[in-house]
């Protein structure tokens, strides 16, 4: 395969960020069919258009998910990539790697593949870009042979889950989040390979409420730390940081000046519950007013942390906006443990209980946010056999029309209307 | 060894799932899981976590294409090998996280990636622009209206001392998606670049029999578009679809649903600019983006109009917004109609919103400010 002219890209390979297309062209020199992804990208910049065709069902054996085909519709021109298969691979939670396992995998893939990668696809899989249907199950047997890995999920399936660093690195999380992602995802293997739903369906563990996964915006499950205590407080420390002998919000403001720090307007006013305040040089809480959004941790960390008493909220029916618009997740479960020692549980449960509603009765291409919105979230915790309560909304109904059961209503619905006419005349 | 064709089946290992994530963790995170106290940006990029044991993890933060090759992966391997006993982690924002044990571990590290050119910006923490999370477009997507890795890096060569510094009054995270599906969370970032399409589906009415199921892909339409039609193919007369444009709103779905549907077109496509979402519950509660910007043009290799937007609404906001106030808290606080008077963005009537519940963004209040928009 030869080089093609590329002057749109080159000129991707000025200025400070690191530039993808000197990377491939780097690449391109001992995997020639890079010199063909330049070129038909090069064309797409000339033509304002994508040269890759609509989908093509290709797959290993067994499994419905994991690949996601693609051909190009300049096969003549670019040889290289008439095949350009994508394969997802499950990443490792947290997305931690040693360089041994990393380079096993590169190996791998510049044997049977492109050499080209995204580290990562959004839903966090490792994305190997571009191979031919041929070299599919030979890449697939020496991933599973030589590399004890595995593909991730694409489709109508169970997305590879991800999860925030959690505890592994951060004093926030709530939960082990890296141990229940590595449980359930090995847990729903079947769902994850083989699509059975209406739909796809993620999962997203975040340690904390400040979600650095994104679960709350993306996921139908959105698994998100949280404690129901006190949040604990160092004294000492508040007056360190009113001192200005620690950085606010951990040295992340440090590339300004915005003054001298101050605890009151910084904080106290700005604590969306207005649940704090100062006794003398006493930091105070009142914890039963809190609502937990941590910009009071977040702003000193070394003297505040979440309580002690360590759980999960769990929000239902996240999705970006195709079709019926997006959706941030609902709050279901206002806090459940999540803990390795009863393995799960609680949150199996839930999800199971999801799963087997939404696949009876969720339309082809339906995400579960969307079944909720159709049926009605009171006809959803009813079926999940959840009470009500106040804290599912944000705020009650400002209309009457309430779809009463024929059960709450005295006497039911069944009436004679020759003994109402008797007493009314028409 | 390896895989017979003959025998597909034979010694076939399935449902293996991802590696145990504890064998590629570093020491001093093995040993700390669960324990840290607090942590501190000690430097733009640069992290450090602080263990109830009195452990300490230097993390060194840096920018990454996404789009990257298995020799650029070598070379953070090589990396790792020598500063980091072999360990790394990326993060969900497509950045790479190199971590040492000792403070006197950070500038060597730093030092090494300073050599290598500008593969390894150090950056991205703290109240500054981070890495943009974004998708495939036009290097491996059917869907996309523009590119992703394009834009991006026009975007974060503009933007980069953003990238390296902490001066804005809080994170700005930016997004691009190529298409409406939104692969990543572009629907709740601070600035998302998604991309648009606006000429409605030709039906490629000699293909659309062998390729489409027709029902799903009248199904597929939103806005109840797409309807059973009759059509003339070589004399015969086929069953096919027809698109009333009126009810198109170029989301592309009977496109993922029939490829005899294409809508992409070098015109018709380009970008839109949202603002204002966010995902942490800090402060306000997590955000939707909004649209303020309906249409930019497609122009590679370095989207001028994009990166100038990008840059215009971030600039205005860094000089404009208070301490820990992100993008979407500063609109709503200042007003929107203030927003597009101090971004310089023209107000048009595609941002306000005729889809579904769009009365709940309509204004039902006499509060409002006077900006120049009253005339």
């Amino acid at each position: 395969m030869a080089k093609h002219e590329t002057p749109l890209l080159d000129q991707l390979e000025t200025g400070p960020w690191p530039s993808f297309v000197t990377d491939l062209k780097k690449q391109a020199e001992t995997k020639p069919e890079v010199y063909d992804i330049l070129g038909q990208l090069e064309l797409s910049y000339e033509d304002r258009i994508t040269h890759w065709k609509h989908g093509g069902i290709v797959g290993v054996f067994g499994y419905g998910g994991g690949i996601v085909g693609r051909y190009s519709d300049m096969p003549e021109k670019f040889p290289g990539v008439q095949h350009f298969h994508t394969i997802r691979v499950a990443q490792p939670a947290s997305k931690y790697y040693s360089s041994d396992n990393l380079r096993a995998l590169m190996t791998l893939w510049e044997k049977h593949g492109s050499g080209v990668t995204n580290f990562h696809g959004s839903t966090g899989d490792i994305i190997l870009l571009g191979t031919k249907t041929e070299n599919l199950e030979p890449f697939f047997w020496d991933l599973t042979h030589e590399l004890g890995q595995d593909l991730g999920g694409s489709g109508s399936n169970l997305r590879t889950p991800a999860c925030c660093l959690g505890s592994s690195r951060c004093e926030w999380s709530c939960y082990d989040t890296q141990e229940v992602c590595y449980q359930l995802t090995l847990k729903y293997q079947d769902e994850i390979h083989r699509p059975a739903f209406p739909y796809k369906f993620k999962f997203k563990f975040s340690g904390c409420p400040n979600d650095c996964v994104a679960a709350i915006a993306r996921s139908d499950i959105s698994v998100i730390g949280t404690w129901r205590d006190e949040i604990r407080i160092d004294q000492a420390a508040v007056k360190e940081y009113v001192a200005g002998n620690y950085p606010a919000n951990g040295g992340a403001h440090s590339g300004r000046d915005w003054g001298k720090f101050d605890l009151q307007k910084e904080v106290i006013d700005i604590c969306p519950t207005q649940c704090m305040w100062l006794e003398g040089d006493e930091l105070k809480i009142d914890d039963k007013e809190c609502t937990r959004c941590m910009h009071c941790i977040n702003v000193m960390p070394r003297a505040l942390r979440p309580g002690a008493e360590q759980g999960a909220s769990i929000l239902i029916g996240a999705k970006a906006p195709i079709l019926e618009g997006a959706q941030m997740s609902t709050l279901i479960i206002p806090f459940m443990k999540i803990s390795k020692d009863d393995e799960y549980e609680d949150l199996i449960e839930l999800i199971e209980k999801v799963w087997d509603w939404w696949m009876e009765i969720g339309k082809n291409r339906e995400r579960v946010g969307e079944t909720m919105q159709r049926v009605g979230l009171p006809t959803f915790i009813k079926v999940m056999e959840i009470d009500p309560i106040p804290q599912m909304i944000k705020e009650p109904r400002s209309n009457p029309y309430v779809f009463w059961n024929e059960e709450e209503v005295p006497g039911g619905f069944a009436r004679d209307i020759d003994e109402f006419r008797a007493r009314h005349k028409a | 060894m390896g895989y017979n064709p003959d025998k597909p089946m034979e010694g076939r290992l399935t449902d293996l799932g991802p590696p145990h994530y504890e064998q590629f963790m570093p020491q001093v995170i093995k040993d700390n899981k669960g324990k840290w106290l607090w942590h501190e940006i000690v430097q733009p990029g640069v992290l450090m976590h602080k263990s109830e044991t009195g452990d300490e993890v230097y993390t060194v933060r840096v920018g990454s294409a996404r789009l990257v090759t298995c020799q650029f992966i070598r070379e953070v391997c090589e990396i790792a090998d020598k500063h980091c006993e072999g360990k790394l982690r990326f993060t969900t924002r497509n950045n790479i996280e190199f971590m040492v044990d000792a403070k006197d571990k950070v500038q060597p590290l730093l030092d090494d990636l300073a050599s290598r050119g500008n593969r390894f910006p150090v950056g991205g923490t703290g109240a500054g622009v981070t890495n943009i999370v974004h998708t495939q477009g036009w290097i491996h997507c059917h869907t996309p209206a523009t590119d992703a890795s394009g834009p991006v890096k026009a975007v974060m060569d503009e933007l980069f001392e953003y990238f390296t510094s902490m001066t804005l009054p809080a994170q700005v995270r930016i997004a691009l998606a190529c298409c409406l599906n939104m692969c990543g969370a572009v629907h709740a970032s601070d600035i998302a670049i998604l991309g648009i399409h606006r000429k409605p589906p030709m039906i490629d009415h000699k293909r659309i029999t062998g390729v489409c199921e027709l029902p799903l892909a009248i199904a597929s339409c939103p806005t109840g578009a797409v309807k059973p039609a009759k059509a003339e193919v070589d004399g015969n007369e086929i069953k096919t679809v027809k698109v009333t444009v009126e009810r198109c709103m170029f989301c592309g779905n009977c496109y993922t649903m029939c490829p005899a549907m294409p809508l992409a077109d070098p015109d018709g496509d380009g970008i839109a600019i949202l603002v204002g979402g966010k995902i942490s519950n800090r402060i306000s509660a997590p955000k939707f983006s909004k649209l303020v910007i309906p249409f930019l043009p497609n122009t590679p290799p370095r989207w001028p109009e994009v990166v100038e937007a990008v840059k215009t609404i971030l600039e205005a906001y860094a000089k404009d917004a208070k301490k820990y106030e992100r993008v979407g808290e500063w609109a709503e606080r200042i007003g929107w109609e203030s927003f597009f008077e101090k971004c310089n963005i023209p107000f048009t009537e595609k941002s306000i919103d005729d889809y579904r519940l769009a009365y709940n963004t309509w204004r039902t209040t006499t509060q409002f400010k006077f900006t120049s928009h009253v005339k």
